[in-house]
This record gives structure tokens, sequence and C-alpha cells, in this order.
């Protein structure tokens, strides 16, 4: 193994020994494609979820609640799964069994569990996509991935960001990060997109403004 | 044909057995492209994928006003990394050793199949979920686990239809897009109960029921796997994160449920910094399934307390990439991302299907990256660089920009210089040619008489090149004279 | 103006019309033509086979007959390709000649400055952009501007035109399947927009593309844009 390690290094040093210098990296690409406008960015967010189907429903903080439970009751989730550190007024109306992580569910248990209620880290207005980092009311990464329902709460404006390079600084690369672009969906059947496969099949995103 | 296979088996016993047994003893090119051409379903089916996605392509694309800008960032990200490729993997070994990961280097696909089997074994498991991984599809790993007595379960979908039809894979994002949705559905009636859960009864071919299909029958596998088997798209040397992009969450299964995590990943996949995403995670998607992102990426920096995997292994392959390093023009190979734009793109894989490419990179991508890796010694590696028309719509669309027509063409210089089979008589043409054209004189003779008894042509010529010319086309009507007897008669 | 032709060996040899049709265009502009008769293969064949060597004295060739010449021009983008793109690292004299060349509708719009040749063609014609033109040189719009502006011309969109006709110099024989499938296509779509001619602005695709009409007795016939523009009232093309 050490040989194979000092061989590859050697090998590349050889390897490029008399290559030029490369081209300094030029970012003159955007940082953004879109106006700086909260509402603007909400809307475009909300748009791009939608156009990969994920159900988007929009609150206020006192509305939460009762939107949730009314999602999860539509859906026929009878048990919830609840990441440590979710607010506990989110789940306050609804008519489920709450079941804690706390110890960690098995992943048979996760099987078992209708929906997961999760907040988010960061929402991505441009690709319409919501970044969960494993902080508090998010979970560990299984948690919103075994069940088929995943109800996630985007806090706007302070959530939304509107491009993939104004995230990135936004979040730490030493946590396990799951970028999340509408359910799950393959392409692999004649390079059509279907939704629903491994991963939740239903997301419903919930923008709460107005915090 | 015992020649051929003669040669095959001496590659599989040296350095780099390449990608595993499946490719072995294939025919060059062109003649398994002829099967391919002449197969009117195979014909249906790749025109309609690849049609879909290069529109789809344009479009999401197009959304982004500063694609060039991004696409010349992908460029020189790219060619800083290889250019300081060893600064940059000693980074990454010491941020993912740091974060609690292990490394290790493999010289070749030998020595990374024997890593893995050593490090499944210490777990005293018998059975690994894999996520769709190039990597571990070219050094043959599910064939060598397999002897090694350990059941390797692929979980994309269409690396599952690949495997449970005992097929080869025939695309880079798509391994089964040879395969139209009926085929889909009797490969998943007749094989998904020898592998596990069967297929639902009476499951027809609609894709979302196919999909839901999949899911029921891999689902058990992930719930019970201990051990996962990834690649991954990005490795950051700065922060020692390992990223993967998907769409089906059978990755975030693989990188998430099980106690082992092992990813196996070509060295060139690192790049230096964080921020260096920002490109790549808006070029990928779009360029990969036309979408503004892929609805799952997962990053992990070593192992975290509590999420996903207790243990983590990256092995970093080689296997032939320093080869390619070195060679100045093909070493911008090395750039790809593996996003497959270039084969969607492509009119010749349009028509000749992935298959004929003899290797788990087909399409232009494969057509310079496999002779690169492999070397040209067999008939299909050597055949590999000429499977281009030299069109230049997969340089086109490639988001970091690989001058893949110049590579085939410096790959032909190569090829020819080796001399193999039929390019000595090809050079002594070429020379030929050339000497014909370097002296006018000698030319305009040549034409008068081709001009002399042009109605004494047949339709179909014998003989080489003529014969494939007028099989499929007419000479032209030669003229009564020449351009240069014309303008010497009329304007001087 | 005084230019110099570089027929190409293929229309030298195959398509002398093309080349006729070129100098009478040119003339008609104004412009004075001249035939190096030095000329002969730029090499392309040789260079994109990997005959590298081979190559050279085509290139030498070639430099050599245009030297003196500010303006070269060439009915063959593939051609102007090869000089623009794969001449250079021949050497310096070599590059020097590179921006010279230019691709005969590069000349027209772009140093003639015109799109309106005084053309007359009472035809229904489509048109295939061969892939050095519009990948290599980016030709883009200009020949279809030129085409615009040909009186009694209707010109009618190619479906797939972008597409490789399936030519590609030595492909057409080391691929003869492959090349032969994309050939059949190409002719799909344009028999699919009920025009007469196939026009293109290069004759070795048309070579191959024109000889599997020919041997499908195709009501359709392949052209190139030169023998187009160069036809007017008083001296129609035939």
């Amino acid at each position: 193994m050490t040989d194979s390690r000092a061989r590859i290094l050697a090998r590349i040093r050889a390897a490029v020994a008399d290559a030029p210098e490369a081209e300094p990296v030029a970012r003159d690409y955007r940082t953004s494609h879109t106006p700086d406008d909260p509402d603007a960015l909400l809307d475009l967010l909300h748009e791009n979820l939608a156009d990969y189907r994920a159900h988007v429903h929009r609150t206020t903080p006192d509305g939460l609640a009762g939107l949730l439970a009314r999602l999860l009751a539509e859906r026929g989730a009878r048990s919830v799964v609840v990441p440590p550190g979710l607010p506990g007024e989110w789940l306050s109306a609804a008519e489920v069994e709450l079941r804690s992580d706390e110890p960690r569910a098995t992943p048979y248990e996760l099987d078992g569990t209708d929906a997961v209620v999760t907040g988010c880290a960061v929402a991505i207005a441009e690709t319409g996509t919501i970044v969960l980092d494993g902080g508090p009311g998010q979970g560990r990464r299984a948690l919103t991935l075994v069940p088929d329902l995943h109800l996630c709460v985007v806090r706007a404006p302070e959530q939304v960001v509107a491009s993939v390079p104004l995230a990135l600084p936004r979040l730490d690369p030493a946590r396990p990060l799951t970028w999340i672009s509408g359910p799950s969906a393959t392409s692999d059947i004649e390079l059509d997109r279907v939704e629903g496969v491994h991963g939740p099949r239903t997301l419903e995103v919930v923008l709460v403004t107005g915090g | 044909m015992s020649d051929r296979k003669g040669r095959a088996s001496a590659r599989d016993e040296g350095r780099r057995p390449g990608d595993g047994r499946a490719f072995l003893g294939m025919p060059a090119f062109p003649e398994a492209a002829r099967e391919a051409v002449g197969d009117a379903t195979l014909r249906a089916t790749l025109r309609h994928a690849t049609h879909t996605i290069r529109d789809k392509r344009a479009r999401a694309v197009a959304e982004l006003d500063d694609w060039a800008a991004l696409r010349e960032a992908g460029r020189r990200i790219k060619d800083e990394t290889l250019r300081h490729l060893d600064t940059h993997l000693l980074r990454l070994e010491e941020s993912v050793t740091a974060a609690g990961g292990t490394v290790h280097w493999a010289a070749d696909a030998a020595e990374a199949n024997r890593i893995v089997t050593g490090l499944v074994r210490a777990t005293g498991e018998t059975e690994v979920v894999k996520v769709k991984s190039m990597a571990t599809q070219e050094i043959g790993l599910n064939e060598h686990l397999e002897a090694e007595g350990i059941a390797a379960y692929e979980t994309d979908l269409a690396e599952l239809i690949v495997q449970l039809g005992e097929d080869r894979p025939s695309h880079i994002l798509v391994p089964a897009i040879h395969r139209n949705r009926g085929e889909i559905r009797d490969i998943f009636r007749e094989k998904m109960g020898s592998w596990g859960r069967p297929a639902p009864e009476g499951l027809s071919d609609a894709p979302a029921e196919l999909a839901e299909a999949a899911r029921l029958h891999l689902r058990e596998k992930f719930l019970r796997a201990k051990v996962g088997i990834s690649g991954a798209n990005f490795m950051v040397a700065e922060t020692g994160t390992l990223v993967v992009v998907e769409s089906e969450g059978n990755g975030r299964m693989c990188l998430t449920l099980p106690e082992t995590l092992i990813s196996v990943v070509g060295v060139e996949k690192v790049v230096p910094t964080w921020r260096d995403l920002e490109v790549f995670l808006q070029t990928l998607p779009r360029s990969s399934t036309a979408e503004r992102m892929n609805p799952y990426t997962s990053m992990w920096t070593g192992t975290a307390d509590g999420d996903g995997p207790g243990t983590f292994h990256l092995v970093l392959l080689d296997n032939g990439r320093t080869d390619a390093l070195a060679d100045e023009v093909g070493r911008q190979a090395l750039r790809c991302i593996r996003c497959s734009a270039c084969l969607n793109v492509c009119p010749v894989y349009e028509r000749a299907g992935g298959h004929a490419y003899g290797s788990v990179y087909p399409g232009p991508i494969g057509a310079i990256l496999t002779p690169q890796l492999r070397g040209t010694a067999s008939e299909v590696d050597a055949s590999l660089p000429y499977a281009s028309s030299l069109c230049g719509a997969c340089y086109e669309v490639c988001p970091v920009a690989i001058d893949i027509p110049e590579v085939l063409v410096h790959l032909r210089e190569r090829v020819a210089e080796e001399g193999g089979k039929g390019h000595r008589l090809e050079r002594a043409a070429i020379k030929a040619s050339t000497w014909v054209l370097d002296h006018p004189g000698v030319l305009a003779a040549g034409e008068r008489l081709a001009s002399a008894t042009r109605k004494a042509l047949p339709r179909r010529l014998p003989g080489p090149g003529a014969r494939q010319w007028t099989d499929h086309r007419d000479l032209p009507e030669l003229p009564a004279e020449p351009f240069r007897d014309w303008w010497k008669k009329n304007r001087t | 103006m005084r230019v110099a032709l570089f027929v190409t060996c293929v229309n030298d040899a195959v398509f002398p019309s093309t080349g006729v049709a070129t100098v009478r265009l040119l003339e008609r502009l104004g412009v004075t033509v001249d035939f190096p008769a030095a000329q002969s293969c730029c090499g392309q064949p040789q260079f994109n086979t990997g005959y590298r060597a081979e190559t050279a004295p085509l290139v030498r060739r070639t430099v050599r007959a245009f030297e003196g010449y500010d303006h070269v021009v060439t009915p063959s983008g593939s051609c102007a390709a090869m000089v623009r793109h794969h001449y250079p690292p021949f050497g310096a004299e070599a590059g020097a000649l590179a921006p010279r060349v230019h691709e005969l509708t590069e000349f027209l719009v772009d140093v003639l400055g015109v799109t309106d040749v005084g053309a007359y063609f009472p035809h229904r014609v489509t048109y295939h952009p061969s892939c050095h033109g519009l990948r290599l040189l980016g030709l883009g719009e200009r020949p279809r501007r030129l085409l615009e502006a040909v009186k009694g011309l209707e010109l009618v969109e190619l479906p797939g035109a972008e597409e490789c006709c399936g030519f590609g110099g030595t492909f057409a024989v080391k691929n003869p399947d492959v090349s032969a499938a994309m050939g059949a296509d190409k002719i799909t779509n344009a028999l699919s927009t009920g025009a007469e001619v196939l026009c293109g602005a290069d004759n070795s695709c048309l070579l191959h593309v024109g000889g599997m009409l020919r041997r499908q007795e195709a009501p359709l016939r392949a052209l190139h844009l030169a023998e187009i523009l160069a036809s007017t009232e008083e001296e129609p093309w035939r």
C-alpha cells in the first residue's frame, strides 16, 4: 500500500514534470443569475421546487402548525419521526404518533414510519434546492431518506439564497450535507424523468414568511 | 479469432486488467457497430433517448447566460488540479484522515480489488450494496467480489437492469440506455425473483411501475446492508469532502445506512477547494440529466458522530490515469466529470450504441479515454480513435472543454506510429498520396486519366476503401476535365 | 481586389464546376481571381488520419503556393478550417497563412460585405451546414443569409441540420456502416423538406450524401452553394 502511494505520486510528478504551468482560474462567471429581491427569490424558489414535483406551500409562523397537521392528515401519515431540536410547536396540532430518534431508530423502524418533518440549513432559488446539514430540527441523514414522506420547512427570507455560489459559503463541509431538489426521480428508462424511486416519493416544502 | 482471444487474455493478466471480463475479446469498433446499425429496435431506442436529452440539455444550459465562463472556469480548475495532482492528493489524504477516514492507494485494478475485498472481509459481511460508480466498473470489482464469495448488489436503476439482465453497460449516465421499457419489464419479471423480492404481479412497462418495482426489490437490501461501496463525483482536497451526485436516492441509502463505506475514486476526481464545487454543481447536472439540479447530492467528510457509516475508507485509483497524465495532448481527457453530454450529442454513438466501444466508457469520451487507460494493443482499443467523423459536437457540449477531436487525431497518430494491423499498408498509401499531391504535374495527369476513363467505371468497386465507399454510395460522375485545365483554357 | 483561389483537391479533380462557379461569382463581384497552379491538397486527409509527418510536405506546398496573397478564398469549410486551426503548429509561415484563408461565405459577407450577390436560382433549396464550417469556423448564419438573398430561391429549413452527414473523411471508409446510417438519416431529413436541391458549402460532404442520393435515385440533388450563387438570370445554372 505504501509502495503504491509512493509509486503513484512519483508517476504523477514524472508525468507533469515538463508540463507548462496551468492558467490561473478565472471566476468571471456570475455569483447569481437573479436580481437581489427577496420576494422574487422566494417566487423563483417556489417555481423551481414545483417544477421538479415538490409540493410547495406558503404560510406564516402562526399558520405553520395547522398547515403541517393538515398536510400530514391529507397524506394519511399516522407516524412521524421527529429530529432532535425540532421546535415543539411545529407538530403541536398534528394528530399523529411522534417518534423520537433518541435512541437512534433502526432502518427498519424508519421504514415503518410514515413521515419526517424537518427544517433546513439553506434553500437555493435558482435550482429549487433545499440543503440539510444535520443541524437542530434536521436530524441525521437517514431520517429524511427512509420514510416515504418528507415535510421540510424553509424560513424566508433568511434561509433563501439565489444561487449555488451563494449557498456554499453558508455551509460547513465538516457536516454531512444532503442537497434535495424535488422528490427522488430517475431518468434511467429511455432518459425520461419519472418521480419516485428510493428516497421519499413525496416532498412537501413549506415556505414560512413573516417570522 | 484465436489471435484476438490470445491478446485479450494476455491483457487480462497484465498490469491493468481493464474493465473486467465482460469486454474481453471485443471485435474492432466498425465490426461491432455494424451489428448495432442493423438492429432497428436498438436504433429506435437510442435515437429516442439521445434526442430527448439533447434538446433538454440545450434548454437547461441556455438558462445560464454565463455558461461559457463556467465552462472555462471548470476547464481551468481541472487543468490546475492535474498540473499539481500530487499536492492536491496529499492534501486530500490529510483532510480525509483528519476527519476519521482511512486512505488507500491503488496503482491498478488488481490492487484496488484486493484492497476492497480485504476491507469487506474484515467486516465479516458477504454482501455489499453499491452506488453506481464508473471506477468500480472499470476495475471489474463486482466480478472480483463474486469470485471471492461476496455478493455486490447494484442499486442504481439502470445498473440493476444491467446486472439482472447479465448485460453490459452502454452509457455512462444511463447504462441501460439500450433497453426500452418493454425489455426492462421482461428482465424484471424474469430475473428479480432469483436475486431477492420478485417483481410485482402484473408489472406493466409504465416507467413509474418499473421504478416502483425497483424500489420494492432493493429496499430489503438497503435496510439490512452493513457495507456500502461507492465512487465519487468530486473529492475536495481542502476539506476532505466527497460528493456523490444522484437522482434516485439509492446513493443516499448506500452512503448513509451501512456501518462501513468504501469509496473507490479515480485520482483525477480531486478538486482543490470547497469553492470549486460552485462551478461543477452548476455545470454537471445541466450537462448530464439536463436538470437545474439533480434530486440528491450527498457530501460527507470522513465520518460523523451518529450520522452515517462509522467507518470510511477511500481507495484512490490510478489504473492508467498517470499514463494519460503524461500525454500532453491526451491529458485533457482527465478533466472529464462523466456528465455524458458528449455521448448524447454524438451521431456515431447514436447509431453504434455503447457496446461497440468495448469499454465501460463509451461514446466520444470513451474513444479518447479507453485507449489512454488501456493502451492500444487490442483490436478494439486501436480502433476507437477512428470511431468518429470529427464533427465536433462533443467538444461543443463538453462542460470542461475537452477538445475530443484533437485528442482523437492525436491518438490516431499514436496508433499509426505503432503500425498495427493495416496501418503499415495505410502509411504506404498515405505516403504515396502525399507524393502525388506534392507533384501537381503527376496529379493533373492522374486527374485527366480518371476523367478520360470515367465512363468505364462500374457502380461498385472492389478493393480496400473503394468497396466500403461504393457499397453505400455511387461514385461521383467524374468531370470531363479537372478545374486546372478549365483555368488554363479559359483564364490564361 | 485581387485574391487567390484555393480550389482544393476534391474540387479540382471531382467538382471543377464549383471552382468555375467560384471564379465567375467573384469576378462578377469585381474581384480579380488568380489560380496559383502550384497548389494541391491542404493535407487534411493525411492529418486527420493520424499522419502528421506525411502532412508536412503538403502544408509547405500550400504555404508556398499562396505566398504574397493577402486573401486566399476557398469554397470549402473543412479545408479552410484545416489551414486556420491545424496549420499554426507546423511553423511560423504556416501560421501566417491561417488568418489569410477565407471560406467563400466568410469572404463574401465579412470581406466584401455583401449578402445579395445578384444571383437567381428559382428552386426549393435546403441547406446542410457542414460540421467544420459550423463548429470550427463558426460560419453561423452567413450561408443562409446569402441564400435568402437569392432571387427566386425558396429556402426550407433542414430538420436536424446541425447533425453530421457521416462523411468524416476516412471515417466513411473506416466505419462504412455508421457513416452510411448517418448519411441515410441526413437524406431522410432532406427529402422530408420537399426541396429539389440539398445545398452545402463543402463538396466532400456532398460527395458522400450526393453519392447516396444517386444510389437511391432520389428526387433531390446535392449542389455546392457557390454554384447557386454563381447562377444568374442571364447565365442560369446548367
